[in-house]
């Protein structure tokens, strides 16, 4: 199709046509903010109303009923690259969509939120999804008063914030000392001799006080692992993988990312690498490592981290 | 009582995707010619045509076209704004009036003049549909969703519709010629891909029909007409069952679409194979669209007889005896033809 068309088909200032009784009783109603179906002699509610059955050509009867506003989809299509001539300028659906009370359904328009040109179509979209219809607040009786079916609330976000100060306790604030160095820390247990990263001033096993500080390598072994599906600010991208990570000459695992390699080649006995962020945008956090990566060291055997899961 | 009357001549254009410098009467006018010599009829008793004035953007527009039928001294000539297998209907009535022996039906389109989508728009009822302005695939996605949850059908089963009918489509030189449907194209309305959408082409087709011995005269193998009916289902499309084409299925009933070989559908989208396909009662031993069918070639307003024509010259070529041509019209299948043809001698 040309740009610049050589010839244009066009009736200026648009196309009049009388809409009789039945069609005229529905946009009237449609200008009011009401869907209403016309009864056949069959006893069915036909929406949008004919002045016939369809089934039989029969005249419909005199009986109109006010259907809706929830209605039920009951075909659509999905429309990634709106055209000139679409109500909606975003990706959206079309659908047949039956109002309660309805034996017919119509078809319009469904807005599914807002979608990037050319996305593919959203999960909730299916046949049967409840919607309901969007007004137009100035109408003018022209199935156009519905502006567009939007599905029915099923879900809400609700913000929640409270603010806080912190003080993590002796411990864990000399364990963040060091991190802000670039030092891992632990304490030594002085009746197991375990080494406990990050340390708690106490140890978990034992009960007893801890003081004796030791620095940890940066290395270590995935003992288990899960792999994320649901994304998280602080992972590069879905899946993620977290990981229990058994830092050399620790006694006791540690929770972290691992990145660096493909969700499905993580393994449980993987050597893996503390990945710091670059030095000038340390602090007081954790967050200075960004996350474990693998190195190329060969597995450590199940036997070795059995007891670290 | 009932007369006899075949199909006994068949001309199709090479369908193109855009027919460059022809005007809709040159594009006509050799198919005329051709069927006007192998039949050696020059003056037919009855001519019908089939067009849509929306696609030239002009009133009137087939009344031009009789330039290439030749109306002087005047003819005996009537029109329909469908595909011209409605056309070969009227042709078909025409000729049981039994005053007159042959019968010339013709079909033509250049949708590639204009946005054939927004042409088509124009057919829908003005008061609930057309001013939403849904475009035809945006509605055949809706009946492919319908079909689809009902019958269980994949999108695998369409591409395998659209990779057969493109295979047969490279061995008829009157189509289009089309590369195997990639697995990896985006939707262009969900649930279609571009392949599960005909190539609307430009083109013309013409059939001549006889009656009679004047058949057995034009043709050495006439496709005799032993059934023809046409139906339609409601225009509301919330108002049926999209799934199915309960049109088809009557239409295929009355004209005796059972024992068939092979069927030429006039399937403008992949899944609308699958929807006749059950309507007509279609077994896997019927061979369906051996031409490629309009998805590889959707001459607009021909395609419908041009799948008569294919199935008549099945005949014709003696490859099968008991034949169904079948024409669509409206949205998502609105309108359905079924003509069944067999040759001699009849059963
Ligand atoms: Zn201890």
């Amino acid at each position: 199709m040309p740009s610049s068309p050589n010839h244009v088909l066009e009736f200026p200032g648009g196309y009049t046509r009388s809409v009789g009784p039945v069609i005229g009783r529905f946009l009237s109603e449609l200008r009011d903010g009401r869907l209403m179906g016309v009864r056949t002699a069959a006893g069915r509610v036909l929406v949008p109303p004919t002045e016939y059955d369809p089934d039989n050509g029969a005249a419909v009867t005199d009986e109109w009923v006010e259907v809706g506003p929830v209605c039920t989809v009951e075909s659509w299509s999905w429309v990634p690259n709106p055209r000139r001539t679409h109500p909606l300028d975003r990706p959206f659906a079309w659908a047949l969509i039956r109002p309660d009370g309805a034996d017919t359904a119509l078809l319009h328009a469904l807005d599914m939120g807002v979608h990037e040109p050319g996305a593919g179509p959203p999960k909730q979209l299916r046949t049967g999804l409840r919607v309901r219809p969007k007004w137009r607040a100035e109408r003018g009786g022209h199935i156009g008063d519905i502006e567009c079916f939007r599905p029915e609330v099923t879900m809400i976000n609700a913000p929640t914030r409270l603010e806080y100060e912190l003080r993590p306790g002796k411990a864990l604030d000399r364990f963040l000392e060091g991190i802000s160095q670039g030092r891992i820390l632990g304490h030594r247990c002085p009746v197991c001799e375990q080494v406990i990263v990050p340390m708690k001033g106490l140890c978990p096993k034992d009960g007893v006080p801890t003081a004796e500080e030791v620095e940890l390598p940066g290395t270590g072994t995935v003992t288990t692992f899960a792999v994320n599906n649901i994304p998280d600010p602080r992972a590069p991208e879905v899946p993620f993988v977290s990981a229990y990570v058994l830092l050399d000459g620790a006694g006791m695992t540690m929770l972290a990312l691992v990145a660096g390699i493909p969700a499905d080649q993580v393994r449980m006995g993987m050597r893996v690498r503390a990945a710091w962020r670059p030095r000038e945008e340390w602090g007081r956090t954790m967050d200075n490592i960004r996350w474990f990566e693998p190195i190329d060291e060969p597995d450590v055997p199940f036997d070795q981290i059995k007891d670290y899961l | 009582m009932t007369r006899e009357i075949a199909v006994v001549a068949f001309v199709q254009t090479r369908h193109r995707t855009r027919e460059d410098g022809l005007s809709e009467v040159e594009m006509l006018a050799p198919v005329i010619t051709e069927i006007k010599e192998r039949t050696g009829v020059n003056r037919f008793g009855f001519t019908c045509s089939g067009s849509c004035d929306y696609l030239a953007g002009t009133p009137f527009a087939f009344v031009q076209a009789l330039d290439a039928v030749g109306a002087w001294p005047p003819i005996s000539e009537s029109h329909v704004e469908m595909d011209a297998a409605w056309a070969l209907y009227e042709a078909y009535v025409r000729l049981l009036h039994d005053d007159i022996d042959t019968a010339l039906v013709y079909g033509f389109g250049k949708p590639s003049q204009g946005d054939f989508r927004e042409v088509m728009t124009q057919q829908l009822d003005p008061y609930y549909l057309a001013p939403l302005g849904p475009d035809q695939v945006s509605l055949a996605a809706l009946q492919a969703r319908a079909h689809m949850e009902r019958a269980g059908a994949k999108e695998d089963d369409l591409r395998a519709v659209a990779a057969r009918a493109r295979a047969a489509g490279r061995d008829n030189p009157f189509a289009l010629h089309l590369d195997d449907p990639a697995p990896d194209e985006d939707y262009e309305v969900a649930p279609l891909r571009p392949y599960d959408i005909a190539p609307t082409t430009d083109g013309a087709a013409a059939i001549v029909l006889a009656a009679g011995d004047k058949a057995r005269e034009l043709c050495e193998r006439p496709a005799w007409i032993t059934g023809i009916d046409h139906r339609a289902d409601a225009h509301g499309l919330g108002a049926r069952d999209l799934s199915r084409s309960e049109s088809t299925r009557v239409a295929g009933e009355r004209a005796g679409a059972r024992g068939v070989e092979v069927a030429e559908l006039h399937a403008q989208f992949t899944h609308e194979e699958l929807i006749l396909r059950e309507a007509l009662g279609l077994g896997d031993d019927v061979t369906v669209n051996p031409s490629g069918g309009a998805m590889t070639a959707n001459t607009v307003m021909a395609a419908g007889l041009v799948r008569i024509g294919e199935a008549a010259a099945r005949i014709h070529d003696g490859t099968a005896g008991k034949v169904l041509g079948h024409a669509s019209s409206g949205p998502c299948l609105q309108q359905n033809l079924v003509c069944v043809m067999e040759g001699e001698p009849r059963g």
